[in-house]
């Protein structure tokens, strides 16, 4: 479903990205580790059509994003870091003109879309509310909101629990994991019980490359009495 | 090109979920009609029933107020970060830049349009000659066009919106003063006369002059219309790059 081969981007004399290959089938749920810094987001950037790579390819269902980027847009839904959303509009607005964006004019349809993404995402009781006025954890929300809104075959998510407290991490999850079977996602975390939790794969990056690529069992079993978090130290070292 | 709508809507109405739109319009009226009554408008005095005395200051005013509401068309996304949820919608460039271009435009139409009130009393108080009163707003609307152009583009080229403000305001003096007279007459001892000519076309004043006279010279309309349409090509550019 989505395939990278070779992307690199460079910003001034840093290699932000440096041959970074993978594929992720449908059903697969992929998560990007790494240090700050290591290129898990810039990669993010390239597969949604955000940012243009200096070399390689990704595409998403046999679309070259760099060809036919709206075409890509069409059939991702992306949740960028820190969930950038309009502060004067309320959640209903936004997920409106989201709505309208991604082709649901008509009232009805666009409602009906509208209040599937509520329902998904429990933003009902904040519905009428401005995002400026919304609770971290809210916010978030309605970033995953509007990724989900047009229930598309990909995702990909930065940092999808990224300030939410652990009841919302693990509701997020859940709603994660609940439409795993029918779609492709990628997701970007910090947090290393999230991969073993709901990740069919994982992939460290360490200063623009790929150092593994592996199921979270593989991963575990490199040193099978260490903590997650001691391997990921010992495979990323060299970032620090 | 069917995506300019949405973007088109949520820019405009933008402007009225934040206070923006009303300090805007009140400010933009209040001052206008001040210095169109003033004595240096002499709008009384003239006792002549045109809008010649309100509308003449236009083009100092745009200087001023077109970038307050162009430097937040692009700098705003990029420093919030919406410019990457924009970017990774089913949007082309062009079709974000008009539609907030637009978006724009419309609002400062509406101001514009906002000073009916000066056109009743001209009514009330005489008869003026609606042509001319038309091509003025017509006029007006157009300049406004490629004032807002030229901020959208330095509003794209930074996520500062102080110095969007300030580039677009630089931008826009450079544009007006071209046209100004104690200016060109220096251009004229410096540079040869059709040099100095043609550096003048370029000035708002020159174009925006003819309309409030009632006339509407196809070169001014194009000179507005290519105005913009540069800009806003420079801005896609820019946004792509």
């Amino acid at each position: 479903m989505i395939e990278v081969k070779g992307l690199v981007k460079t910003f001034g004399a840093i290699r932000a990205v440096d041959g970074v290959t993978f594929s992720v089938k449908r059903g697969d749920i992929l998560g990007f580790l790494g240090p700050n810094g290591a290129g898990k987001s810039t990669t993010m950037k390239l597969i949604t059509g955000f940012l243009r790579p200096d070399a390689g390819t990704a595409t998403v269902d046999g679309i070259d994003v760099t060809a036919d980027p709206v075409a890509v847009k069409r059939k991702l839904g992306y949740l960028p870091e820190s969930a950038p959303a309009y502060p004067e509009m309320t959640v209903e607005e936004f997920l409106g003109f989201i709505a309208e964006v991604r082709g649901f004019r008509a009232a009805d349809a666009k409602r009906v879309q509208v209040d599937r993404a509520i329902t998904l995402t429990h933003l009902a009781p904040v519905r009428k509310q401005t995002i400026e006025t919304l609770s971290k954890g809210f916010k978030q929300r309605v970033g995953f909101a509007q990724a989900l809104l047009h229930d598309p075959p990909a995702l990909v998510l930065d940092e999808p629990t990224d300030g939410l407290d652990p009841n919302q991490k693990i509701e997020v999850r859940s709603l994660i994991k609940g439409m795993a079977a029918t779609k492709t996602i990628i997701l970007s975390t910090h947090i290393l019980e999230e991969v073993e939790a709901i990740c069919t794969r994982v992939i460290i990056i360490s200063r623009g490359k790929v150092v593994v690529n592996e199921t979270p069992a593989a991963l575990r079993a490199r040193q099978p009495n260490a903590r997650l978090d001691e391997i990921f130290r010992s495979l990323t070292a060299s970032d620090v | 090109m069917k995506q300019i709508s949405p973007i088109f809507k949520r820019e405009f109405l933008g402007y009225f979920r934040a206070p923006v739109a009303y300090v805007f319009l009140v400010s933009f009226l209040v001052i206008s009609v001040s210095l169109g009554f003033s004595r240096y408008g002499g709008f009384f005095k003239a006792g002549v029933a045109s809008l010649e005395s309100y509308f003449v200051f236009f083009p100092w005013l745009f200087m001023f107020l077109v970038p307050a509401v162009g430097m937040r068309l692009w700098s705003e996304e990029k420093r919030s970060g919406t410019v990457e949820l924009l970017f990774t919608l089913p949007v082309t460039t062009l079709e974000a830049v008009l539609g907030k271009f637009l978006a724009g435009w419309a609002f400062l139409a509406l101001a514009v349009l906002l000073s009916f009130p000066m056109a009743a009393t001209i009514a009330y108080l005489g008869s003026p000659d609606w042509g001319v009163v038309i091509t003025t707003y017509l006029g007006a609307i157009l300049m406004a066009g490629a004032y807002l152009g030229v901020c959208s583009l330095t509003s794209a080229l930074t996520k500062n919106q102080v110095i969007s403000f300030v580039l677009s305001l630089a931008a826009c003096a450079v544009l007006l003063f071209l046209g100004f007279s104690s200016f060109t007459d220096t251009l004229e001892h410096v540079l040869p006369l059709p040099v100095a000519d043609a550096f003048a076309n370029f000035s708002f004043i020159t174009h925006f002059d003819a309309f409030t006279k009632g006339i509407v010279d196809p070169k001014d309309v194009l000179f507005f219309l290519s105005l913009t349409g540069f800009t806003l090509f420079l801005n896609v550019v820019a946004l792509e790059r």
